[in-house]
């Protein structure tokens, strides 16, 4: 697996997978896509660097133990839903506000949050489980 | 403040009082007790100003809806009984802390037990307070396990552990019977409070539920009592510090059983069951406890082992349903509750002074003990029935009960003659041979014990004498209308102190000549009952751990095996249960489709997707190894992915897309990790019934599928979302919309799903010890994580 040619095209493939994942988990509200896909391709693009140069220069690449990172999003998924209680609405209701970013009206929301999360926790989750398989998978 | 949400307060104060003992006990040490003694002064002061009113007969209920929607209120009744439990309770309670300010002085965790002591106080008010039947189980859980951390408050030593164990086990599980007691008279009357039921009348005792629903409470009021055969953890809870000793196994929690038998007895009480059950337990009690009593030289064991059978006699008296019996039991409860306090707390004055408790090595204390030498005699007076105590007005009336002349009183007045004059000696071996006789060399050098110690026996020894001096006031304040609330019509008490001569005064007499003769015997009468018990052998503490060991064995077994540990048995049951569910349940409704309806014209490149799908399923089943298996399989899932996407739906095929990858890249890796061999090498009558499993599985999914689509399809959800996914929610991808909004909550608790499930596969992979068996767990871990999210 670990031809020349897979070794050097490996990062640029797994910049642009990891790029457009969050292209898809953007666009996910009004097109095909997600948080849940989005998730899916960087966990997908993160296996690609694994298996090109190993487990430990993924785990130096994204600096944060995977699990913190599915933590952070749980806890931005539930923030997400309990800042509509505190708006006094029922939990998990969306919200959105529309600032104007240099001229630009930008949609946010809660449920953009909400997908963030959802995003951060299968990439968290799922490539922890393929990291610790691939690390002690040599042994 | 109005009187309901003074006595709110009041029942809440000592757990609030709890709340703040261990701060008050880091900054003033053992004299924290000073003030955390007001909680229940309080309390006691609270629950005074009732008296006038109960004693005139009323009956003050209040309270708050806790659970309206399930009928379940916070709410009280207080009547002469529940008011004399009250006052017992805060009264006894106050002394107590003092005494444990005194007894516990220095000792790491006096916090702590003030705490825990004031919680259980809190409890107990809670349990005898109770209007509501659920409150009441509530404070019966509590008083359990409030007593559970008491007794195991030495948590260090492995006796007091068992001990705190065995009691939460005993009492607990009669709670629960207890509770299910409760339930059926709620069933039968359709009633949750106390004060209503008692007016309930006579339906219940006709009930066909009736014996079912007595069994269950008696159960739950046996085990809190200790009676026999439920007694053994009494004595066992004499682990605990001496001051929970006297507050909760004399004075107090084992009463709670009487309290309940008490209180039910207008309603389930006078039937022949009661009038037998009651008695005879009662009676059995009230025997084993004095001969066991007896058998001792350790004085909190012979002074636990008189408690039992006190509460003997009394849940003999509460059931005999003779003149004079109820009013018996009002007086000997009130004055156990003060000389079997007092005793106790001696007890615990000597062993801290003495440094030890053992009667055979004990003696000549009286002079460096001469204040707790009086205390202990006036206690002994009370519980050998001697005027001018509480104790003798009551034995006077326990005699006046049963001095009728027929067969059946005949026989429990010689079983409470027996009973009290073993109590009679064992009070006064307490009371006489630790202090008289030549000075004995004890651990530590006696001395008399400080105010915190002292005082609150002396209190309640005092009390013990002036409620006898003061007898009409007492009647009138505590005894009568705690009898009227027992049994249910107005009760009046009249005994006092002036000896009237008849045949209570003579059994009075006979029990007392035969204590004494006990006394001087006491010795050989110990001797005796140990050979005896020797003989014997088995007794309910060993069978308590024999059925604990049992029950541990069999929780083994029955893990052992639903639980083998083996991952293919496992699957083969799971996946034997689908089978089961997709083919057994058609076939019995007859609901199994219609022969499939082929369309005529499929396009080519449909056919080619399905084709392919097919064809990597038979590479899968072909493949010479595992690794060719698992791509092979992958291919099929690709082929699915683009029929999906053929028909509209990106969202799911670029799901299944990115699943497919990520299962083949995972199942590889466990591959791997599993070290199997590359390829399935078992022989063919091992791999048949696994094929065989499979094909039954995928048929019943093939059938389920054809049923499910020869039904109309009811397309008013895909309506609704695709009308109001963009004007509600502002998205026009519905899919995402649902997920993300529509069913959020839904989404959140799957996110939390994979994070649980990909902690428990990182910590099983960490694992080294059997690390190849929990990889293959992950690895179903992983699949059905798949299956979830591709529904």
């Amino acid at each position: 697996m670990r031809s020349v040619i897979f070794r050097t095209v490996a990062p640029f493939l797994t910049g642009l997978m990891m790029l457009f994942s969050v292209f898809v988990l953007l666009r996910g509200h009004n097109e095909p896509g997600g948080g849940f896909i989005g998730g899916l391709i960087a966990v997908s693009a993160l296996a690609i660097y694994g298996i090109a140069h190993g487990v430990q220069t993924v785990r130096r690449a994204i600096y944060f133990h995977p699990m913190t990172i599915a933590g952070a999003g749980l806890f931005a998924a539930s923030i997400a839903g309990i800042v509509s209680l505190a708006a006094g609405v029922p939990f998990m209701t969306g919200l959105w506000i529309y600032p104007s970013l240099l001229g630009v009206e930008v949609p946010l929301s809660t449920v953009m949050l909400f997908d963030t999360g959802v995003y951060l926790v299968v990439v968290g989750a799922i490539s922890s489980i393929a990291l610790s398989l691939e690390e002690r998978g040599g042994e | 403040m109005d009187m309901a949400a003074l006595t709110f307060l009041a029942l809440g104060l000592p757990f609030l009082a709890a709340l703040v003992a261990p701060v008050l006990a880091r900054l003033l040490g053992h004299n924290a007790a000073w003030l955390l003694a007001l909680a229940p002064a309080g309390v006691f002061a609270h629950f005074l100003r009732f008296v006038p009113d109960v004693g005139n007969g009323e009956v003050v209920t209040g309270g708050y809806a806790w659970i309206p929607s399930f009928n379940v209120s916070f709410s009280w009744l207080i009547d002469g009984l529940s008011l004399t439990f009250l006052l017992l309770i805060s009264g006894i309670g106050a002394l107590i802390v003092l005494y444990s300010g005194g007894y516990l002085k220095g000792h790491p965790h006096q916090g702590r037990f003030f705490s825990f002591i004031l919680m259980f106080m809190g409890s107990m008010q809670g349990l005898v307070a109770s209007d509501s039947f659920l409150m009441l189980f509530v404070f019966w859980e509590l008083t359990s396990i409030t007593s559970f951390l008491l007794i195991g408050f030495d948590h260090d030593r492995e006796a007091a552990r068992r001990a705190a164990l065995q009691a939460l086990v005993v009492t607990g599980g009669g709670g629960l019977l207890l509770l299910a007691g409760l339930l059926i008279l709620w069933n039968v009357s359709g009633i949750t409070q106390f004060s209503l039921l008692l007016s309930f009348g006579a339906e219940l005792k006709q009930s066909p539920f009736y014996l079912a629903a007595l069994l269950l409470v008696l159960g739950g009021a046996f085990t809190k009592s200790a009676q026999f055969p439920f007694h053994f953890w009494l004595p066992n809870a004499m682990e605990a510090p001496t001051p929970v000793s006297a507050y909760l196994h004399s004075a107090t929690m084992v009463k709670a059983g009487v309290y309940l038998l008490m209180r039910l007895n207008p309603v389930l009480g006078g039937t022949p069951e009661w009038q037998v059950i009651l008695p005879l337990f009662g009676a059995a009690t009230l025997m084993a406890g004095a001969l066991l009593a007896v058998r001792q030289t350790d004085l909190k064991l012979m002074l636990a082992y008189t408690t039992m059978s006190s509460l003997g006699l009394l849940v003999m008296l509460t059931g005999l349903g003779l003149p004079h019996a109820i009013e018996a039991a009002t007086l000997y409860l009130v004055a156990h509750a003060l000389f079997k306090g007092a005793l106790f707390m001696v007890a615990g004055i000597i062993d801290h002074e003495a440094g030890i408790r053992d009667l055979t090595r004990l003696g000549g204390l009286r002079s460096a003990m001469p204040l707790t030498f009086a205390i202990a005699l006036a206690a002994a007076l009370s519980m050998g029935g001697l005027p001018p105590f509480f104790g003798f007005v009551a034995k006077e009336e326990i005699y006046a009960a049963l001095s009728s002349f027929e067969l059946r009183s005949a026989v429990f007045a010689a079983v409470a003659i027996l009973g009290n004059a073993l109590m009679f000696a064992v009070a006064f071996a307490i009371a006489l041979k630790p202090f008289l006789g030549p000075k004995v060399n004890t651990p530590k050098h006696p001395h008399e014990g400080p105010v915190l110690l002292w005082l609150g026996p002396a209190v309640l020894a005092l009390t013990g004498l002036s409620a006898a001096l003061m007898s009409g006031l007492t009647h009138r304040i505590v005894s009568s209308p705690m009898a009227s609330a027992i049994t249910g019509k107005p009760t009046p008490v009249e005994i006092s102190l002036v000896p009237h001569i008849g045949m209570p005064l003579l059994l009075s007499g006979i029990t007392v000549a035969a204590g004494v003769a006990f006394y001087l015997n006491l010795a050989r009468l110990r001797g005796a009952m140990a050979t005896i018990l020797a003989d014997i052998g088995w007794g309910p503490d060993r069978g308590f751990d024999q059925f604990m060991r049992g029950l541990v064995h069999s929780a083994v077994a029955v893990t052992r095996r639903l639980q083998s540990g083996r991952l293919d048995v496992y699957m083969t049951v799971t996946f034997l249960l689908v089978a089961f569910v997709l083919l057994a349940i058609p076939l019995h409704y007859g609901e199994f489709p219609r022969a499939p309806f082929f369309a005529a014209d499929v396009p080519v490149h449909e056919l080619a997707i399905m084709a392919i799908a097919v064809a990597g399923l038979l590479a899968m089943m072909i493949a010479p190894d595992r690794l060719t298996a698992i791509v092979s399989l992958g291919i099929q899932g690709f082929a699915v992915a683009m029929i999906f996407l053929l028909y509209g739906a990106p969202d799911l095929s670029f799901t299944q897309f990115m699943i497919e990858t990520l299962s083949v890249v995972v199942l590889a890796l466990v591959m791997t990790r599993l070290r199997l061999s590359p390829s399935d090498h078992r022989p063919w009558r091992e791999k048949v019934p696994d094929f065989a499993l499979a094909l039954a599985c995928g048929t019943g999914f093939a059938l389920l599928l054809l049923r499910v689509t020869g039904v109309p399809f009811d397309s008013s959800l895909t309506a609704f979302f695709n009308e109001y996914s963009k004007t509600i929610a502002h998205g026009a991808n519905v899919v995402n919309v649902i997920i993300v909004d529509f069913r959020g909550t839904d989404t959140l608790g799957e996110i939390t799903v994979v994070m649980i499930a990909g902690l428990s596969i990182l910590g099983l992979v960490r694992l080294r010890a059997g690390a190849l068996k929990r990889a293959a767990a992950a690895e179903v871990v992983v699949q059905e994580e798949d299956l979830e999210e591709r529904v």
